[in-house]
């Protein structure tokens, strides 16, 4: 589905991101975990089309889209959830909703998947109509994911969906993970929350410094004893 | 009170032409933070488009406005394509200078190609007065008041109701989000200069037709007081630049009508002098933290 070669990515002289090479099968959750400042927004912005690499490539279902702009990118089934939401504070959660599906023209159809997000997030059809910026931390985070999601994507690309939340809202939003994950769509997830990450993920990579280090299944890295040192708080 | 309401009616009358060139100014300000110094010119050219349309090709009122609001609109785009894109990374004051150069450019441009001295436009309206109670209110006030709360109304329409409308307004906030929904930045900024600029067109026309005399240097001084206009509104602000716009033309005519026409300009900008000490962020504006 998606696999990224030998990527390198500077801002000006900071080498971000080292070499990293990683794959996503069709239908998997794969989470890329790793302490603060190791390069995991920097990875899915590249893929995204946010930010340039300076070499390396990214293939979405084979086909080449290192040097697509991002917009193309969403059309042939890319979407990510930016870290700290980036919902549009000014505008409706209707309206946050509808840019989701800013490129798709099936209007009908756009209509019932706004009814399947509000299934799926009960609270943003009971808020459809107020202004996003009033909306707490997870029901920000829960817009931010449905608007992704109105786009259709093949792959959803989360980048530290947990961030700032409260451990049963983290529950809660890994739950959706899993039940989006279920439903077909494939899933790139980015965490600091490395037992949640790994504790939902078919397979997992570990980056450091700019460079993946470690990668197997989610089950694998969490009994790892390197990763309970580093990550888990294990000893 | 007949001559206070005949003077708000030619403050409504000059301020909805500051509000149409307002309107271009926070629009642009909004998606890319630049004050478009050039803006009050593509005002000038509109005028003169108009001006020629009516002169030369004896086209009508409505004929002449649409042309000049069209031929405004290819001039901002090429304008942002040419000078302001290639800085879309560079610091603020560099396209701020480089504004300041459009600016000067279409003004001396305009010297150069049609000459210094002032033309006025034919009559294209009627000279009918209407009379209500003691005001008058002639034929070119009605057209000046329809078509900028017609333009208005279009403008609110296209920014809350439309795809395009939408796009503008989320590149406004965030334009890396905005590219997540898969909204080309370039395309929207480029149609934001579009509006902003026919917008600035038809104003010109409408204030050759209300004030019949037309320059190449006519856009500097309503140039800048649509800006005050946008700042008074809170620039980024729509309703803002609209109510700033009027606010502006109601303050300059009373100043004119009851005190001394001398005073006219210098009261907008100790206004806006006032405003940037009172309420920098303007009536409607966000109270925004500079981003870093
Ligand atoms: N816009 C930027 N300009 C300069 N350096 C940046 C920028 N964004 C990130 N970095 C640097 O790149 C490295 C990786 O950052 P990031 O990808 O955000 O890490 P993570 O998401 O894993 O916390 C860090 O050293 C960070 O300081
Ligand atoms: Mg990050």
């Amino acid at each position: 589905m998606l696999e990224i070669k030998n990527l390198n990515v500077h801002y000006g002289v900071i080498h971000a991101l080292k070499n990293a090479s990683l794959t996503v099968n069709k239908g998997e959750i794969v989470t890329l975990i790793g302490a603060n400042g190791a390069g995991k927004t920097t990875t899915l912005r590249t893929i995204s089309g946010l930010n340039n690499a300076t070499s390396g490539e990214i293939f979405l279902e084979g086909q080449n889209i290192t040097n697509l702009p991002a917009p193309d990118r969403v059309e042939l089934g890319l979407s990510q959830v930016p870290e700290g939401r980036r919902v549009f504070p000014e505008m409706s959660v209707l309206e946050n909703l509808e840019l989701g599906a800013f490129l798709r023209k099936d209007k009908t159809n756009i209509k019932k998947d706004l009814e399947h997000i509000y299934e799926l997030f009960p609270i943003l059809g009971k808020r459809k109509h107020q202004s996003s910026g009033t909306l707490s931390g997870g029901e920000q985070q829960m817009l931010a994911m449905g608007r992704a999601l109105m786009s259709q994507p093949k792959i959803l690309l989360l980048d530290e969906p947990s961030m700032g939340l409260a451990p049963l809202l983290v529950r809660e939003i890994f739950k959706i993970i899993t039940d989006i994950n279920n439903s077909g769509t494939t899933i790139l997830l980015v965490e600091q929350n490395a037992s949640m990450a790994l504790s939902i993920a078919h397979r997992a990579y570990v980056i450091e410094n700019g460079s993946i280090v470690m990668s197997g299944t989610g089950e694998e890295l969490a009994k790892s004893s390197e990763i309970q040192k580093a990550y888990l708080g294990g000893k | 009170m007949d001559q206070f309401l005949q003077q708000m009616v030619n403050g409504l009358s000059l301020g909805s032409i500051y509000a149409l060139i307002a309107l271009g100014y926070t629009m642009v300000y909004g998606i890319i933070k630049l004050i478009n110094f050039a803006h009050g010119d593509i005002y000038m050219i509109g005028a003169y488009i108009g001006f020629a349309a009516t002169t030369y090709v004896h086209l009508g009122f409505f004929p002449a406005l649409i042309l000049s609001m069209i031929v405004c609109a290819i001039l901002g785009m090429i304008i942002e394509r040419v000078a302001y894109k290639p800085l879309r990374n560079s610091s603020r004051i560099t396209v701020l200078i480089t504004a300041i150069g459009v600016s000067l450019l279409l003004e001396y441009s305009m010297m150069f190609f049609v000459g210094a001295e002032v033309r006025s436009y034919p009559k294209v309206l009627t000279n009918h007065l209407f009379h209500f109670g003691g005001v008058r209110v002639n034929m070119q006030q009605i057209y000046i008041l329809v078509t900028a709360v017609a333009l208005m109304i279009l403008l609110q329409y296209i920014v809350t109701k439309t795809k395009t409308g939408k796009a503008m307004r989320a590149v406004s906030i965030d334009k890396d989000a905005a590219q997540l929904m898969g909204i080309r930045v370039d395309k929207t900024i480029s149609i934001t200069f579009a509006i902003g600029s026919a917008f600035a067109g038809a104003a010109g026309v409408l204030v050759g037709i209300y004030y019949n005399s037309i320059d190449p240097l006519m856009g500097m001084m309503p140039g800048l007081k649509a800006f005050v206009a946008a700042v008074f509104g809170g620039i980024g602000s729509i309703p803002g630049a609209m109510i700033g716009g009027l606010a502006i033309g109601i303050m300059e005519t009373l100043v004119a009508g009851y005190g001394n026409s001398m005073y006219r300009d210098a009261a907008v900008f100790a206004f806006l002098i006032l405003i940037l000490i009172l309420k920098p962020s303007g009536l409607l504006g966000k109270n925004e933290r500079e981003k870093v």
